[in-house]
């Protein structure tokens, strides 16, 4: 049993298994779902990711403020053209992750990987990197174990939400567990595995949750585009041997702690950050107009 | 780690928010099973955030199709307004203050087919988990997330001894149960929770028992 990450580590390495394993363990014990079933339940939920992050490639969905329309079709095109400054890896990733969030703003379906905010960030990177690494359906259901092991315990000792601990929590926890499940799929340590997660939520600390007229759009796609990027330069970041100074359970708490100092106009209410700029009222009252 | 995997990873949702959207269309979803009759009109009372954002974040919508008997991760969700002309179901919309409770709550009520006006109120309290918090004027608390039995009684002596041994010999196990009642000797209100899923013939043996007004069951979860 754990209650962390550094206990969920150590019982990894007292059993000489990937973090994956005790995760499966775990979860066979709270659900009481054989392990196969659990196994194939990840692999319907990453079927809906896959479909989430495919769909707003080559089809521009109406949203409901239509901010992001036809943005990660953009990017995908443009990825494809194949001059773009950062490759094809780094764009499709922002293509992909822009696709579930132009999908979720569209009233389509998506699978929340914390949250419906930050929908984006895991499916881009599982599926980017599955193509990378060439990953089996068991593999790819071992990155989502480890994912939303590292899920679980930041929701137990700290919060996903971001009307709690602003972005930083939401797309933080989720570019956290992108990070430490592309680490393992890679063939790095269970160590190598939190150091990931834990450099990620600090790249991101201390970010608000500003939503133009409290709409799930801008600046969230945006945001979900940069964190999976963020996911993946973590990852390697680990795997060529850096570790986080501050251990990763430290990180959660100062997490945590940063989002509750954060006042509540900067936490999901449309009332701080660029949400009250001139331009984002403007887009709020045109939106509210439309309603009436 | 007491967290299910499954609670970090989902729900598998029709978006835009877990709370306004999803959360919303399993309210009035389970509203309907509640109701548990034929009817034609529900009329939706929002309160707090629900009344200011539902617009942006499909609330209305997700409401509609949730009465509809649609699922929360039904695609055919942003289309209910039109099924719902098509289903002869009229609906509306009205802001409200519902004093005390949470900030997404909504306040549902039914006229069905038979004449009957049913009240359900039901707050989204979060990642899509809903609470239901009163049920025809009697505030109850159901999650949805195990079996419930909902059933209404004349308040006499021995009509709980009769329902739970019939639970119990059909290997029912009674998690949690709770009693209200509008006063003593009037119409009491029993939930029960239970680990085990209730077939129709149960319920249809608790609603044949006597001092009984109506039994009905509610199961939201899958596998």
């Amino acid at each position: 049993m754990y209650h962390n990450g550094s206990e969920l580590l150590a019982l990894a390495q007292e059993k000489h298994c990937p973090i994956s394993e005790i995760v499966l363990e775990n979860e066979a014990q709270v659900s009481g779902l054989p392990k196969s079933k659990i196994k194939e339940n990840l692999l319907t939920h990453y079927h809906v990711m896959q479909a989430s992050a495919t769909k707003a490639l080559s089809t521009e969905l109406p949203t409901v403020g239509n901010l992001i329309k036809g943005d990660s079709k953009r990017v995908f095109d443009y990825a494809k053209k194949g001059n773009s400054l950062c490759g094809e890896l780094i764009n499709l990733l922002m293509a992909r992750a822009l696709s579930c969030l132009e999908v979720n703003a569209s009233m389509g379906r998506v699978c929340a990987a914390p949250t419906a905010g930050s929908c984006g960030i895991l499916p881009a990177v599982l599926m980017t990197m599955a193509e990378r690494l060439n990953l089996s359906d068991e593999e790819i259901v071992h990155g989502m174990l480890t994912a939303s092991g590292i899920g679980a315990v930041i929701t137990r000792n700290a919060t996903v939400a971001g009307a709690e601990g602003g972005c930083q929590a939401e797309c933080g926890a989720a570019a956290s567990m992108a990070a430490g499940a592309v680490v393992e799929v890679a063939g790095g340590t269970p160590e190598q595995v939190f150091h990931a997660a834990a450099i990620a939520i600090k790249n991101i600390m201390g970010l608000v949750c500003d939503p133009v007229a409290g709409l799930v759009e801008s600046p969230c796609a945006k945001r979900n585009a940069s964190q999976a990027v963020n996911a993946v330069i973590c990852a390697d970041l680990a795997l060529a041997g850096v570790k986080s100074v501050i251990p990763f359970d430290e990180v959660v708490q100062a997490m945590y702690k940063v989002g509750h100092m954060l006042p509540y106009q900067l936490r999901e209410t449309a009332l701080g950050g660029v949400a009250v700029t001139e331009t984002g009222l403007k887009i709020a009252e045109a939106l509210h107009a439309k309603k009436s | 780690m007491e967290i299910s995997i499954f609670d970090v990873l989902g729900p598998i949702m029709i978006g835009p928010s877990s709370s306004h959207t999803a959360g919303a269309a399993k309210l009035a979803y389970t509203a309907r099973k509640i109701v548990g009759v034929p009817f034609h009109k529900v009329v939706f009372y929002l309160h707090g955030s629900f009344a200011k954002t539902y617009h942006g974040h499909g609330t209305d919508k997700a409401l509609v199709a949730g009465a509809l008997g649609l699922k929360q991760d039904s695609e055919q969700l942003s289309n209910s307004f039109e099924l719902a002309k098509q289903e002869g179901l009229f609906y509306s919309f009205e802001e409200t203050e519902l004093e005390g409770r949470h900030e997404n709550t909504v306040r549902m009520v039914f006229t069905a087919d038979n004449g009957e006006i049913h009240e359900v109120t039901g707050s989204s309290i979060g990642g899509g988990r809903i609470l239901i918090v009163n049920i025809d004027g009697c505030e109850v608390e159901i999650s949805g997330d195990s079996p419930t039995l909902i059933v209404t009684q004349y308040d006499k002596r021995g009509v709980i001894n009769d329902i739970s041994s019939v639970l119990n010999t059909n290997n029912i196990n009674i998690a949690v149960m709770k009693l209200t009642r509008q006063g003593k000797g009037d119409i009491a209100t029993t939930i029960i929770e239970t680990d085990d899923d209730i077939p129709a013939q149960v319920v249809k043996l608790i609603s044949m028992l006597p001092h009984i007004i109506s039994a009905r069951a509610i199961t939201l979860k899958e596998n």
